[in-house]
């Protein structure tokens, strides 16, 4: 029973990244019909992002496992993910709007560019960041149930980042023009609104949220420049699962895609769990080709 | 729909007649490839030899992805996967033969003692050779066929070959005893009991593979010439006319599909014999977007482009990756975003005198059917 309450909380922990990444992907696919394959760059992004600043704060205060610089290194890596996913934007995906297929190649250009970059920084080998002390320990909830203390902070900023996306997107002038450009993009332009200026602030904000992702990866393992490649496939998988571009969908997809995998995962082995996953996911949009969730027809 | 050069003005003024002219036209320039090919093992060296023949592979599996994403607008990211299928069926046949009826050697280490019962039939050429290319297309067969029937297209059909390429490549990492890991499969002694690195073997593989590109290319001519070839360019300009005048796109798009993945398929097993290995490395996610830059670089949609394609840039990629890894990556990378955006119709397209302009189909405000429905906001 314990066994079985910790992988599904471990689910719930790998769902949540996945989510995370995954929201960007179905933001910019919804609006602007753009499959981002650099997306798992701005994981990178942010990951490097927070292990830089660590050693430059390890190096001025000699304390790499301070809280506060991990802390610190939450927003940073969304704005430093954000930035580069802004530049992304006006540079090349602009040229490129829908036609995805080549969006696609482009954005794989994108994110080969931003490897081979890390990789001059940074060098081709992994590096660890340290996990802050308050992160370290575990949370006892019966007597044979551990959690891992990183896991639950994992979960924590997922939901934060999920409730602010929400209010961005519901309660502010903002988000209510990304909502209108994404369910009428000629009638909202017709009404004033920039959609050029929604399209890279949305894109922006996606690559962002790639960032954060690769921020809270630094908790579960070691870094490197080709990181976000483990993690695109499967966060596609979630974005076509949920329905192109539903952020609901995506939601109620990530949640299921990482429950799965860690099931399968437990029942048998990692591989044979992801050729599960997506056997069952390709049989499902034979009953629902269009995912979990749909958009109105109009 | 085949390559069409523009004749110099010397070969039109002369007094020729009109037919031989636009045979010309139409097969003057796969001639002169040919012809530069064939001759090439006499005026290279060993070494330059091989790494040619393994282009040559490169520019059938570039020819297999043209085929379907060039004439009907798939986009797969998987065929890394259907070469490597087909180099693997070839690599079973080459290590059983060179194990001479015992073991194979990584088995043995992985600690099996009696060989895997769907190894027992590969040591046979006749059943091994033909599985190279089935079992690639029975793959895409079946796939295809659930995709394509839940009229899944466009990207989504990208993405869903490219968890494939990331899933198989795994699945064959992950099964050491039977597929050799990581390391995949290697130390091959001899092929049809000839020594197989002797440089007589090596140039009887080249040709061997020069003669199945020469005729790949002839069954896409002929098949893009026939009615199917022209449906299969409908169903990339408008899939639902095409349906609603009564064919079956999932059906065609299955068929188109599979025969794709069986010609990647052959092109890998030609690739193990002269590479001298087959391993997860070449059927992963990169290996296999890679080919789709082989085929934009060349030209998607002629013919002669995949595979100019495939050697020039191979080529570019083996002379600079030697020395500079780091500015081959870039190089790379913007080569990606070059050939979506500055030069889309390819070296053929600006050979053709397309210049710089990309093709109808290519054009912006074309959208795949299943995003024009599920999508709002967006007018086909």
């Amino acid at each position: 029973m314990e066994v079985w309450a910790s992988q599904l909380f471990n689910g719930l922990s790998l769902s949540s990244i996945l989510l995370l990444t995954a929201l960007g992907l179905a933001l910019s696919f919804g609006l602007m019909n753009v499959i981002n394959l650099a997306h798992g760059e701005f994981i990178m992004i942010g990951a490097y992002t927070t292990y830089a600043l660590q050693q430059v704060a390890a190096h001025y205060t000699g304390d790499p496992q301070s809280g506060i610089t991990f802390l610190i290194a939450i927003p940073v890596s969304f704005i430093m993910a954000a930035a580069a996913g802004y530049l992304v934007e006006v540079s090349v995906i602009r040229f490129l709007y829908r036609r995805p297929l080549d969006t696609l190649l482009a954005t794989w250009g994108v994110g080969l560019f931003l490897q081979q970059l890390a990789r001059s920084i940074f060098g081709a080998p992994n590096v660890q960041v340290v996990a802050p002390a308050w992160l370290s320990g575990t949370v006892s909830v019966t007597s044979g149930l551990l959690l891992p203390m990183k896991r639950i902070f994992i979960i924590g900023l997922v939901l934060a980042c999920l409730g602010a996306l929400y209010l961005y997107m519901y309660r502010s002038n903002e988000g209510r023009r990304m909502r209108g450009v994404m369910q009428n993009r000629e009638m909202a332009s017709s009404l004033g609104v920039s959609t050029r200026r929604v399209d890279s602030f949305t894109f922006a904000l996606g690559s962002g949220l790639a960032g954060v992702a690769g921020c809270a990866l630094t908790l579960i393992g070691p870094i490197g420049p080709s990181l976000g490649t483990f993690y695109i496939v499967d966060a596609f998988i979630v974005v076509i699962l949920g329905g192109l571009g539903q952020i609901p969908g995506t939601i109620m997809a990530a949640l299921i895609i990482g429950m799965l995998n860690t099931v399968f995962e437990f029942g048998t082995t990692a591989v044979v769990g992801k050729v599960l996953v997506f056997a069952m996911v390709i049989l499902f949009l034979q009953w629902k080709p269009a995912g979990l969730m749909r958009a109105r027809g109009r | 729909m085949i390559s069409r050069l523009s004749l110099p003005n010397a070969v039109k003024g002369l007094p020729l007649p009109s037919w031989l002219g636009d045979v010309a036209s139409v097969w003057l320039a796969p001639i002169l490839v040919l012809a530069a090919l064939v001759a090439a093992p006499l005026l290279l060296s060993d070494f330059r030899v091989a790494l040619l023949g393994k282009f040559l592979t490169f520019a059938i599996l570039a020819m297999s992805l043209n085929l379907i994403w060039g004439y009907a607008g798939m986009l797969s990211l998987g065929h890394g996967v259907f070469f490597g299928l087909g180099g693997y069926a070839m690599a079973m046949f080459l290590k059983l033969e060179s194990a001479g009826g015992k073991l194979p050697d990584f088995m043995f280490w992985s600690g099996l003692t009696e060989l895997p019962f769907f190894w027992a039939p590969f040591q046979y050429a006749w059943i091994a050779i033909p599985m190279t290319f089935v079992v690639p297309a029975a793959l895409a067969g079946g796939l295809g066929y659930l995709v394509f029937r839940s009229r899944i297209t466009g990207v989504y059909f990208a993405l869903i070959t490219q968890a494939l390429a990331l899933i198989v490549s795994i699945l064959f990492i992950g099964q050491q005893p039977y597929t050799g890991g990581t390391n995949g499969i290697t130390n091959y002694t001899t092929i049809f009991g000839f020594a197989i690195n002797s440089p007589t073997t090596q140039i009887v593989l080249y040709y061997a593979t020069l003669a199945t590109l020469a005729l790949t290319y002839l069954l896409c001519a002929w098949l893009i010439a026939s009615r199917f070839g022209r449906l299969l360019v409908a169903m990339r300009d408008d899939e639902n006319r095409v349906r609603f005048s009564g064919y079956n796109p999932a059906a065609l798009k299955t068929i188109v599909f599979a025969l794709s993945a069986g010609i990647a398929g052959v092109a890998g097993a030609l690739f193990t014999p002269q590479v001298g290995i087959i391993s997860p490395t070449m059927m992963g996610i990169v290996p296999s977007i890679e080919i789709a830059i082989w085929v934009a670089v060349g030209g998607r949609g002629v013919l002669l482009g995949a595979i100019v394609g495939a050697i020039l840039v191979n080529g570019a990629k083996s002379g600079l990756s030697e020395s500079f890894p780091a500015i081959w990556q870039y190089f790379l990378g913007l080569l990606f975003i070059g050939a979506v955006l500055v030069f889309p119709s390819g070296i053929m397209g600006l050979l053709r005198g397309e210049g710089w302009r990309r093709p109808e189909w290519l054009a912006a405000d074309r959208l795949p059917g299943f995003a024009a429905r599920v999508l709002p906001g967006v007018k086909r």
